[in-house]
């Protein structure tokens, strides 16, 4: 993570032409911050980086262009468009109204409901109490402050499925504190917020670090009210770190499976998820109903992303203005 | 512009040589697959074993059993559990089995169709079917809902787990049982799959894939009744989780059968072990474990362990597996299919 903060400036910078990458453990929080704010040398390797060289380079530099667009491409295409493609057409494999039928079902209906609602409740919660974390984190001084610091990361490298039963051990059946939470949604918020956990605190932190502190002592200095230095100066600056680690917390959310699966207790129309209803659907030898619920969800984690570029990058252009 | 395409060039063979080395490495592993088989065959051979979910705790004692005898001496096992028409179908994709040992009979059938099971597969005495047993209630501790008989798994509020019949075996004789028991052994059709009906519409909540996940499910807390194996029933008891169980009056027969695949490549080992499973001393184990035997020495040992229901509904009743699946159970087609379907969808 270190490397990242290095990477961190203050300050708006131009937008790269990276396309928003589906989240991935480990390098997603790095990702957002890039998206807002990251040196341009740290991103060369995207395709935007590249071209933008090139059309001042000359010799070598002009050839590689085309090789670089060429393996990119084809990397991409190998490993995420071909197998993307292949689902969406065993998706349709019964035409439009097959495809139509099998996410009209009534329990696939609920799953992704289920899915969306209990998602954007852990994207919320995350909003605000990631943002809380990181504030303390780079804030305050206490004993522990790099035990903590480190724990944080903890969601990303454990499995999900020791998520799950860590969760079950102790909100489970006869649970230690009398709270059991397994076989209710409620059960799943509390899986959720577990595994996304690092989205927008890692978002949030470098950008509160690199803020400027003078700015909120001026505001201070000039009569403004904690909540005012907060809300008018703090925020904005802190609002698309904040965006875009919630917004990769939510489409982690809708896609995690680990996790949920002990502690949720799959319930049709209660508490199964998409990712679980697609399970059920290939154990019982339906792939057709698995496919297009997982096309289904793809569309709603891909429009997550690109409402999140918009918007990002809509704020980002605010920003420069107002410079 | 000599270098650049040099460069090119090496990338080229070197990607090249990249997608040929994943397919070669993937047509070089099932080719070598024989031959270290083979190799393994002369000191040790493995038997890839393919099962439902809940026999695990009888081949849990048969295999060590097994392998104290002449036959099964340095015979090592590779073993894989799962719900029973998933474990099937994996088979039929084309997973390595030596030895399948489903929960109905349909997902051998299966295996047949596909031209890996020879079709005299249960040509034996005991027609392939080793041990059984018998559909039974499963309560909480006390039987705090009173439940006795079928009727009182329909009164108001009562919660029934049971699997589903799509993937698992164990679901199909859970449903069977009823249905049996409700139509008079099919003759009243009409009453059975009302009762399979009002059952599953108002009763069945959650659906897991398998009789051990079912299990797991009922143990963590949901439901009142859990619909299962006798033999289930028994293990989670001797394993002290607070449940009991309440066989009913009428019932249902529970026959697992186990096949040997014709391709094997340790036809001979896989084979000893299948006639191993029918010797008494095996018979005696299963029996231990919970599994009704099919040996009638060894059923007239263990008779008081294993009482006999009121009246004891078999597949033979309902005009066997092929009429029970095809009218039943076939997706789409089948009526309880159907009532599944329509209740869960």
């Amino acid at each position: 993570m270190t490397s990242d903060l290095d990477q961190q400036r203050g300050g708006p910078r131009p937008e790269t032409d990276a396309a928003p990458l589906p989240p991935r453990p480990g390098a997603t929080a790095s990702d957002g911050i890039r998206r807002h704010g990251g040196d341009p040398a740290a991103r060369g390797e995207t395709s935007g980086g590249a071209s933008r060289r090139a059309r001042h380079g000359k010799g070598l530099r002009g050839l590689r262009r085309p090789l670089g667009i060429g393996i990119v491409t084809l990397w991409l295409s190998v490993i995420v468009l071909l197998p993307l493609a292949a689902l969406t057409v065993a998706a349709f494999d019964e035409g439009l109204a097959g495809f139509w039928e099998a996410i009209t079902a009534p329990a696939a209906l609920a799953s992704l409901w289920v899915t969306v609602l209990v998602s954007a409740v852990v994207a919320l919660v995350n909003a605000v109490l990631g943002t809380l974390v990181a504030w303390v984190l780079v804030r305050d001084e206490f004993r522990g402050k790099r035990f903590v610091n480190a724990v944080i990361d903890l969601p990303f490298a454990l499995p999900t499925i020791v998520a799950s039963i860590v969760l079950l051990s102790l909100y489970g059946p006869n649970s230690p504190i009398g709270v059991e939470l397994n076989a209710t949604r409620w059960g799943l918020v509390v899986a959720l917020l577990f595994v996304t956990l690092p989205f927008v605190v890692r978002s949030v932190q470098p950008v509160l670090i690199e803020a400027d502190r003078e700015v909120e002592e001026a505001a201070a200095s000039l009569g403004a009210t904690t909540w005012t230095t907060f809300r008018r100066i703090v925020l904005p600056t802190l609002a698309p770190a904040i965006l875009s680690g919630t917004g990769l917390a939510f489409a982690r959310a809708i896609g995690e499976y680990g996790s949920v699966v002990l502690i949720g207790g799959n319930i049709p129309r209660e508490t199964q998820v998409a990712s679980q209803y697609i399970q059920q659907q290939i154990e019982i030898d339906r792939p057709l109903n698995a496919a297009a619920v997982s096309v289904a969800l793809l569309a709603i984690a891909f429009v997550t992303l690109l409402l999140l570029r918009v918007v990002s990058s809509r704020s980002q252009r605010r920003e420069e203005r107002d410079a | 512009m000599r270098r650049p395409s040099i460069a090119l060039a090496a990338i080229a063979v070197t990607a090249t040589l990249g997608l040929t080395a994943c397919a070669g490495g993937g047509a070089s592993d099932t080719a070598a697959g024989p031959g270290t088989a083979a190799a393994d065959g002369a000191a040790t051979s493995t038997i890839n074993l393919y099962a439902y979910a809940v026999p695990k705790v009888g081949f849990d004692v048969v295999i060590p059993a097994f392998q104290k005898t002449k036959a099964g001496q340095g015979v090592q096992f590779q073993q894989s559990y799962g719900a029973s028409g998933d474990q099937s179908r994996k088979v039929a994709a084309g997973a390595e089995a030596d030895f399948v040992n489903f929960s109905v009979e349909p997902d051998i059938t299966r295996l047949v169709d596909a031209g890996l099971v020879d079709p005299n597969w249960n040509a034996n005495e005991h027609k392939g079917i080793p041990f059984g047993s018998v559909v039974t209630i499963v309560v909480r501790k006390g039987n705090p809902k009173g439940i006795k008989d079928w009727d009182d798994l329909l009164k108001p509020g009562v919660e029934v787990v049971t699997p589903n019949p799509f993937s698992s075996g164990s679901a199909k004789w859970n449903l069977l049982a009823p249905y049996a028991a409700k139509s008079n052994g099919g003759v009243d059709k009409a009453a059975g799959l009302a009762y399979v009906s009002a059952l599953v519409k108002d009763h069945v909540k959650v659906q897991p894939k398998s009789g051990r996940e079912a299990t797991e499910t009922f143990l963590q807390g949901s439901g009142d009744v859990l619909l299962s194996y006798e033999n289930e029933a028994l293990f989670v008891e001797k394993n002290g989780d607070p449940v009991e169980h309440v066989t009913p009056p009428t019932t249902f027969k529970i026959e697992n059968p186990a096949a040997v695949l014709k391709g094997s490549k340790n036809l001979a080992t896989a084979t000893a072990f299948n006639d191993y499973l029918y010797t008494p001393a095996a018979q005696k184990l299963l029996a231990e474990a919970g599994f009704r035997p099919v040996d009638t020495t060894v059923a007239q040992e263990y008779a008081s362990k294993f009482p006999a229901p009121a009246k004891l509904w078999t597949i033979a009743d309902l005009g066997g597996w092929k009429t029970v699946d095809s009218t039943l159970f076939k997706k789409d087609v089948g009526d309880i299919a159907k009532i599944y379907d329509q209740a869960t969808q």
